[in-house]
């Protein structure tokens, strides 16, 4: 893991700094909220429904046990005991006082945490594959590049009041789980025949309002060249980009409103201009690749007779290992995730007590090393499969065990009506009452992988757009109502879904996605996901059965 | 005469301003001016015949390469923040210092806060017309808050990829 120098200590102290003095103007009456507002926002803190929300980074979706355990510590201190994982890899509070707020950006600072850029029109936090490290598909370790960009963007004095926020993702893996392609910018390592490392670079996707699946503007980048592009890319977009209208203001709709070819001549235009004195040079990537060194692996056999013989004997270890525990690039390890999706809870929400668990196994059985997806989970992304029965055990003792990873339970949700100031509807309740409906294990992984995404209100911060199943709440004259699309996904076969029908009341949508799921069950041929049944027939068995349903 | 807050050398210090604004409908007063794109466009070469010096205002919306040409003559650059939430000014700025090499004054003007003193500083701004009523300590200080930065920029600081290299 990176390991911050002085350079970023400083850097956070002298954040932190500012913001104690801001909120103290704020809080003797020096500043007025309008005028605090777009301060407190470039520290993560939104007034919400009800209190301070604070935004704490992620980067890359990183973090280690001491990190960890300090989020747990604040989460009980000054929230209510928990905290909330984004789909941004991030943590939110959603119970914070604004007078603490300094002492909370102090304590991240000591453990080389920060809120810096998770909100505001700006670069906010680098996205990045959660297996990275860990898995044999990926070409190199985009941490490496994530880490140098979260530098690159930290404070950047050109691009931190862009026409809208601005959001990145890497991926050097054919599987993509970072929903790159639905980026602003999204990145994909390549390699070239030549051995050179490189970029395919994606531009303009995005959800809100007008959902658009990314073009690529350029199928190779050079690697050492990845900054100097980047600044290309923001500069195009920093003048021309909409400013009229902020529902229109994203990378998306220029991209679309000057076509992509277009789009791609005037960043490599500017680029040429631009140079290379802005690239990074190789002594700083290196130290950087350096601190991702990999990690000391022993060498195991590729079959662990404690994790056989706990399979053989309890069903219940048997189906955490089939749908939680992914391959390791060496043998004799999982990459391990952990559902924060437990039927009946709050999608993404974690208790002090249960970071403080993960914490520990981090540390005694995975390298220390703990990522956030941003599906909403947790991962420990090294652990022995001859430890694998004591990490089940010990996450079934903290309610953390729940083996439904990439099933129908394992639903994103954005905090909705519940908490968020701009939703128009309510979405954990919705995610509690369809994962109600999936709480039989054997039926829930009877249908397989089954991505239900939803959001309180067209900014799509629950990625309904992308769902195998995507449900958005409206408002109809003050109810709540839901529209529902299928066929969506944020993955490297992205695609926007599809309008089923007329929106929903709030008490019939989990009895949809039932009814969904049940005709998918008829329809499927053999080896089919919901997403494959759904490309093949077309919505119209689906919306057949949902609104027969109905009236 | 008003005051303006200008960085020389380093150092910040209030400037008395020896530069009139004049609007496009405006009767040009003698002495040194600031104008708009189109009215330098259409009266520039006169002007600077006349002996004064002349600045350009430029507009968020406009592109300050429209300049390129003529910027050895201009004294002065005022780039306009419409709104302060308007960052195209700070493109603006650098392509200003790093790309055309402009060497005279690059004025932030309009929505002026000293929240963003550190960025405008970094992309080559060196006088302000503040609007939050600030002072020249209030930039100072908000321009010192950060020992270190990540990137290059205009202002020739040395970036942390570089300082960790020594």
């Amino acid at each position: 893991m990176y390991r911050y120098d002085t350079i970023d200590r400083e850097m956070l102290a002298d954040r932190s700094a500012e913001f104690r003095e801001q909120v103290e103007r704020r809080l003797a009456g020096d500043l007025a909220e309008d005028q605090f507002k777009p301060l407190r926002l470039m520290n993560g803190l939104y007034l919400q429904l009800h209190a301070y929300m604070l935004r704490v980074a992620i980067p890359y979706g990183a973090l280690n046990p001491t990190q960890l355990r300090k989020l747990a510590w604040i989460g009980r201190t000054y929230d209510k005991g928990y905290g909330h994982f984004t789909t941004r890899q991030n943590l939110q509070f959603h119970w914070i006082k604004l007078a603490d707020t300094p002492d909370i950006l102090d304590h991240l600072a000591s453990v080389d945490m920060h809120a810096i850029q998770t909100s505001g029109n700006c670069i906010r936090n680098i996205t990045a594959d959660p297996y990275a490290g860990a898995t044999a598909e990926e070409i190199d370790d985009p941490r490496v590049w994530a880490e140098a960009m979260r530098q690159w963007s930290t404070l950047h004095p050109e691009f931190s009041f862009l026409p809208r926020k601005f959001k990145i993702a890497i991926t050097a893996a054919p599987k993509d789980r970072t929903a790159a392609k639905v980026h602003d910018i999204g990145l994909v390592v390549r390699r070239a025949r030549d051995g050179q490392l490189g970029f395919e670079v994606m531009v303009g996707g995005g959800m809100g309002r007008t959902p658009y699946i990314g073009s690529t503007i350029r199928e190779f980048l050079p690697a050492n060249r990845l900054f100097s592009y980047l600044e290309a890319i923001l500069r195009v977009y920093n003048r021309h980009g909409r400013r009229d209208n902020s529902y229109k203001a994203r990378i998306k709709i220029l991209v679309a409103a000057l076509g992509a070819e277009e789009f791609a001549r005037q960043v490599e235009a500017e680029w040429e201009k631009v140079g290379a004195s802005v690239d990074l040079p190789d002594t700083e990537l290196a130290r950087i690749r350096g601190a991702f060194a990999p990690m000391s692996f022993e060498t195991l056999p590729a079959v662990s007779e404690a994790h056989e013989a706990a399979k053989a004997s309890d069903p219940a270890y048997a189906r955490f290992v089939r749908n939680n525990v992914k391959p390791h690039k060496k043998a004799g390890y999982g990459i391990v995730e952990i559902s924060l999706k437990t039927v009946g809870e709050t999608p993404g929400d974690a208790t002090a007590e249960q970071m403080e668990a993960v914490a520990d196994l981090a540390e005694r059985y995975g390298q220390d090393d703990i990522r956030v997806t941003h599906e909403q989970n947790l991962v420990l992304p090294h652990v022995r499969l001859d430890d694998l029965p004591s990490v089940h055990a010990a996450l079934r003792a903290a309610g953390l065990a729940s083996a439904n990873i990439n099933l129908a339970s394992d639903i994103i949700a954005c905090p909705g009506l519940d908490y968020c100031a701009l939703a128009n509807a309510r979405s954990i309740s919705v995610a509690q009452h369809i994962a109600q409906k999936f709480a039989d294990p054997d039926r829930a992984e009877r249908v397989g992988e089954l991505k239900i995404k939803i959001s309180g209100c067209i900014n799509a911060c629950g990625h309904h757009h992308v769902g195998h199943i995507g449900i958005l709440g409206v408002d109809k004259k003050g109810e709540e109502f839901y529209q529902l699309t299928l066929g969506g996904s944020g993955a490297e076969d992205a695609a926007v879904g599809q309008a089923l029908g007329p929106a929903l009341p709030y008490d019939r949508v989990a009895d949809a996605v039932d009814t969904l799921v049940e005709t998918y069950l008829r329809e499927r041929h053999d080896g089919e996901r919901f997403l494959d049944t759904f490309r093949r027939t077309g919505v119209a068995p689906f919306k057949e059965a949902v609104y027969a349903d109905v009236h | 005469m008003p005051t303006y807050i200008r960085l020389r050398g380093g150092v910040f210090g209030l400037a008395e301003d020896g530069f009139t604004t004049v609007a496009d409908d405006e009767v040009l007063p003698p002495g040194d001016v600031i104008v708009s794109l189109t009215r330098f466009q259409a009266d520039g070469e006169r002007l600077l015949s006349e002996g004064r010096q002349v600045g350009v205002r430029i507009a968020s919306d406009e592109a300050v390469e429209a300049l390129a040409y003529d910027l050895p003559q201009i004294a002065v650059v005022a780039l306009e923040y419409p709104k302060f939430r308007d960052g195209r000014a700070f493109t603006s700025a650098r392509v200003l210092r790093e790309r055309l090499g402009f060497k005279g004054e690059v004025r932030a003007v309009g929505d002026v806060l000293r929240t963003q003193a550190g960025f405008m500083v970094r992309c080559g701004f060196d006088a302000f017309e503040p609007a939050d009523g600030s002072s020249v300590e209030d930039w100072d200080r908000a321009t010192r808050r950060f020992r270190h930065v990540y990137q290059r920029a205009a202002d020739g600081r040395v970036p942390a990829f570089e300082a960790r290299g020594v």
